[in-house]
């Protein structure tokens, strides 16, 4: 495929449900859409859209602190949770202001999250109201797990498929523009939501919202995080962290024929791999909010650059020409090929001998890895490339990763390997261990296709492996 | 930088000796933590010589446990907070770490494992209580990093312990000898105190000599000899007894034992060897407030056995090097120090073992009114040899059973510089002060004695 746009650069303006977005990164509703300076600036940094934060007609009070973080050995914010509420501002002020952004950027998608009680004519009064600001669209949030779940509203009604159903169809009857139903995770099945958001009429959905968490507990003061006075109250997480589970549930939307409308994906978007991820799964466009709020709006121009990188590399003139390609690679596990295999193949001349895939297989996997203890002259021997970790200081020479005389080498045992690749996840060196396929000389063969087969007396049970 | 000018403040004095590795803040030491791979079979591990659980100890800072982490340290190395400062180690666990392979930068570990003993040292003092009383009694010759360990040892298997110190403090060299930068009397001092809560009999200023470890044998149920190294080797050369030409060790001494304004020093420095107490000698001069500071070495660069490390902090300290440079005579005129003559000298053949001839009249001379003589310590003869039966080798080092520290002496085992399978380095002195006392304690548990 060949950029078929004028430059040669790829396009990444996307369309969603008709609305037009110079690229397909917006804010999520969350606090750095709280204001017409907030969202003026994001746009001018580079952000194609943005959902405004959750418009009520009465502004609600928030409590002080509001937000609490996990950070993972040494890094901040791997994830993110807020007890923070919808717009503590008036609805005069958010609409004015909504109005002159979209005045000022009428190239960009501006959408306006809501939130009200559930009483048709209030939804009516609020659709309208937003309608005439000249905004692009509707974001209804169902999601919102905590503070207004309480009074009725946010995952109250995302939780259930029948009132989702009701209110979309009441925002339906007054709306004129693009209405998205944004999707909470705290649920047992998603799709039901999405189905029921779909039977309503909405024009898309977005997910997911955030997900039920307590952050932690003050070991000294006993307090949950983030505290209020001493106590705490569940809220909701986001941000790298929820990546991998916002993945399954944008996947399960996607791959749904009930549902079939246009997905803007949310849930720990921090780098433009990331948003890649959530478009191949079916998401039109993404919305970020953590990563901004670690690092500011600057980081659309990461996501710009690397999205547009990546695609003149593989050849993508427009989103539209990669939205959905992995969609269809999810499937059950029963489907998977049993006679798939692969077995991990450590890199001598990368390898550092740290140790750590050894004791990750030893201790958690399948032993399927060897120590050998070698002389440091014999492991140079070994591993000409090694040379280049000899130093020389005062008249005696070292070797990185040599102690007491002697260097471990690792190497995996591949009979008995079983293609886990756990070694190959925690090994710190690029492309040092790699998983290889092997040719098990046998046709492909699900579980599924294998339990017909068993049944059908045609093969024999498969024999359990050998284990040391 | 040193202060250059000639007359430095007390102040300056000391800024110039203040620590060359800086102890690491809360937050710089939980992200530099963090870079730890935390190896299996780590090789830092490996390459400590008393092997302290590197990884293990920094996952804990990494998880805010200092008192477990200085626990961790401390249960291999007693004086861990004076080796994390001491240690040569960018050659010993920072040299063999594999980050050095990725991103050629090693982690801090000596700066962590500081960071660690300092915030237990701040938190509470005694990690270790005696053992219950066996009724053995151990009498230890030499109160230096050897001896301490071998007394902390000894002590948590409940034996008693007497400790005959022939300095006025404990902790021999680690007290005094280390460049100052490095390490403080203070701190070390520190280090002492931990080993003596464990109640150990310290008898200072108490020299023992060979019929006095005659009689300690007589007396005790074993003896460990763990005297160290004495002065310094004499250059063999006209002028050498001035009081201006110091031996290094003495001259290291005064920058811990006197205010640093009060120090001996020369504006024109010649400090005479290759090894690492030359550079450390070199290092205090220059911060002393001498103009220049000369290293003058009778080999190649490739020869000098000063760890590469020491010699570049040297050369950025300013400090200059003369190689090929033999010393013949320290030149006097009025009774002061006027320079040192050398005479120039080449290599035939290669290495350590190459032969040095000098160069036909090539004799030159680099003036100097102050000189450092600092070939490397002699071995304590007069006590060695007078000890009966004791084997030594050629370096005349005691010679001892290198897995239980024993000597060709029943009873009498030897531990640190003296005696002859060791690295002169603290962490070693550390080392094998505990393997003297396990071999001691597994002397004593077969009911063996000497009384």
């Amino acid at each position: 495929m060949i950029a078929s746009n004028t430059n040669g650069r790829p396009d990444l303006s996307v369309d969603f449900c008709g609305v037009r977005s110079p690229n397909p990164f917006w804010l999520a509703s969350a606090p750095p859409t709280n204001s017409g300076y907030q969202v003026r600036r994001a746009f001018e940094a580079g952000w194609g859209g943005a959902v405004w934060k959750t418009l009520n007609h009465d502004p609600i009070v928030n409590v002080s602190s509001r937000y609490g973080a996990v950070d993972y050995d040494g890094r901040k914010v791997m994830g993110l949770n807020n007890i923070e509420l919808i717009t503590d501002r008036t609805l005069d002020v958010n609409l004015k202001e909504i109005a002159e952004v979209k005045r000022d950027f009428p190239n960009h998608a501006l959408f306006v999250s809501l939130m009200v009680e559930s009483k048709r004519e209030t939804w009516h009064d609020i659709v309208k109201q937003t309608q005439d600001t000249g905004a692009d669209g509707i974001e209804l949030n169902f999601g919102c797990p905590h503070g207004m779940s309480e009074r009725g509203m946010g995952a109250a009604v995302g939780q259930v498929p029948e009132y989702c159903s009701m209110i979309v169809e009441w925002v339906k009857e007054a709306a004129e523009i693009p209405v998205i139903v944004k999707l909470t995770p705290n649920i047992t099945d998603i799709r039901a939501a999405g189905r029921a958001a779909k039977q309503g009429g909405a024009d898309a959905v977005s997910l997911i919202n955030t997900i039920n968490s307590v952050m932690g507990i003050d070991l000294d003061t006993f307090a949950p995080k983030p505290a209020v006075r001493g106590m705490g109250s569940h809220g909701g997480y986001c941000g790298p962290a929820v990546k991998p589970i916002a993945l399954n549930m944008v996947s399960q939307i996607a791959t749904d024929p009930d549902i079939d409308i246009p997905i803007s994906g949310i849930g720990g978007i921090q780098a433009w791999h990331d948003a890649v991820e959530f478009m191949l799964l079916g998401s039109t466009s993404v919305q970020v909010c953590t990563a901004v709020m670690h690092y500011g709006f600057r980081i659309v121009e990461h996501l710009i650059s690397g999205m547009t990188n990546w695609m003149a590399e593989k050849g993508f003139a427009t989103p539209a020409d990669f939205i959905g390609k992995s969609a269809t690679r999810i499937t059950d596990w029963g489907d998977l090929d049993l006679n798939y295999k692969v077995v991990a193949e450590i890199d001598a001349d990368k390898c550092i001998n740290c140790g750590l895939c050894f004791i990750a297989c030893e201790d958690g996997c399948h032993q399927s890895i060897n120590i050998e203890s070698v002389t440091e002259k014999e492991f140079l021997k070994r591993t000409p490339s090694a040379k280049d970790r000899v130093f020389t200081s005062g008249t005696d020479q070292y070797t990185y990763g040599a102690g007491d005389g002697y260097v471990n080498i690792y190497t995996i045992n591949q009979d008995t390997c079983v293609g886990c690749n756990m070694c190959s996840l925690v090994c710190p060196v690029q492309g040092c261990i790699s998983m290889k396929e092997i040719d098990t000389g046998k046709e492909p063969m699900s579980w599924r296709e294998y339990q017909e087969l068993l049944a059908a007396g045609k093969i024999d049970p498969i024999e359990p492996p050998e284990h040391v | 930088m040193p202060a250059r000018n000639s007359k430095p403040t007390l102040k300056q004095l000391k800024d110039n000796f203040a620590d060359v590795h800086p102890p690491l803040t809360p937050d710089e030491a939980v992200t530099e933590a963090s870079r730890c791979l935390f190896c299996y079979d780590a090789p830092c591990t490996r390459a400590c010589p008393t092997h302290i659980d590197i990884p293990n100890f920094i996952r804990k800072i990494m998880h805010r446990d200092n008192a477990g982490a200085a626990r961790t340290i401390l249960d291999a190395n007693i004086f861990g907070g004076s080796c994390a400062r001491v240690c040569p180690t960018e050659v010993l666990c920072e040299g063999a770490c594999v980050d050095n392979t990725m991103l050629n930068a090693p982690v801090q570990i000596g700066r962590l494992q500081r960071f660690a003993c300092d915030a237990a040292h701040e938190e509470s003092f005694g990690f270790y209580e005696a053992g219950a009383a066996t009724g053995k009694q151990v009498a230890i010759v030499g109160g230096g990093p050897a001896g301490l360990s071998c007394a902390h040892e000894l002590r948590k298997q409940g034996h008693r312990v007497t400790v005959y110190e022939a300095r006025k403090v404990a902790g021999g060299l680690n007290t005094l000898g280390i460049a100052a930068y490095k390490i403080t009397t203070d701190f070390a001092l520190t280090e002492v105190e931990r080993v003596l809560h464990l109640g150990v009999d310290l008898k200072l200023k108490s020299p023992v000599d060979g019929a006095g470890v005659a009689e300690l044998l007589d007396t005790h149920d074993a003896v460990c000899l763990a005297v160290g190294l004495g002065n310094t080797a004499a250059l063999g050369i006209a002028g050498e007894d001035h009081k201006d030409c110091m031996e290094s060790l003495a001259f290291i001494f005064q920058t811990h034992e006197k205010p640093l304004n009060k120090c001996r020093i020369g504006k024109h420095v010649v400090v005479i060897g290759g090894g690492n107490t030359a550079i450390d000698a070199a290092n205090a001069a220059i911060r002393l407030g001498a103009e220049s500071v000369t290293i003058a070495y009778r080999r190649d660069r490739a020869s000098m056995p000063a760890f590469t490390h020491e010699v570049d902090f040297a050369l950025s300290s300013n400090v200059d090097f003369v190689f090929h440079a033999k010393p013949k005579r320290v030149m006097t005129k009025a009774g002061k120090v006027t320079g040192v003559r050398f005479a120039r000298t080449r290599l035939q053949g290669k290495g350590r073992k190459a032969k040095l001839v000098a160069v036909p009249n090539g004799d030159f001379t680099i003036p100097a009114d102050f000189v450092v003589k600092a070939l490397g310590q002699e071995p304590l003869d007069d006590l060695v040899t007078s000890i009966s039966k004791l084997k030594t080798n050629k370096k005349r080092r005691i010679v001892v059973d290198q897995a239980t520290g024993a000597t060709s002496v029943r009873g009498l085992f030897a531990a640190g510089d003296c005696q002859a399978d060791t690295m002169e380095e603290v962490v070693n002195a550390v080392q094998r002060g505990k393997i003297a006392a396990a071999g001691i304690d597994a002397m004593l548990a077969t009911g063996a004695t000497l009384r």
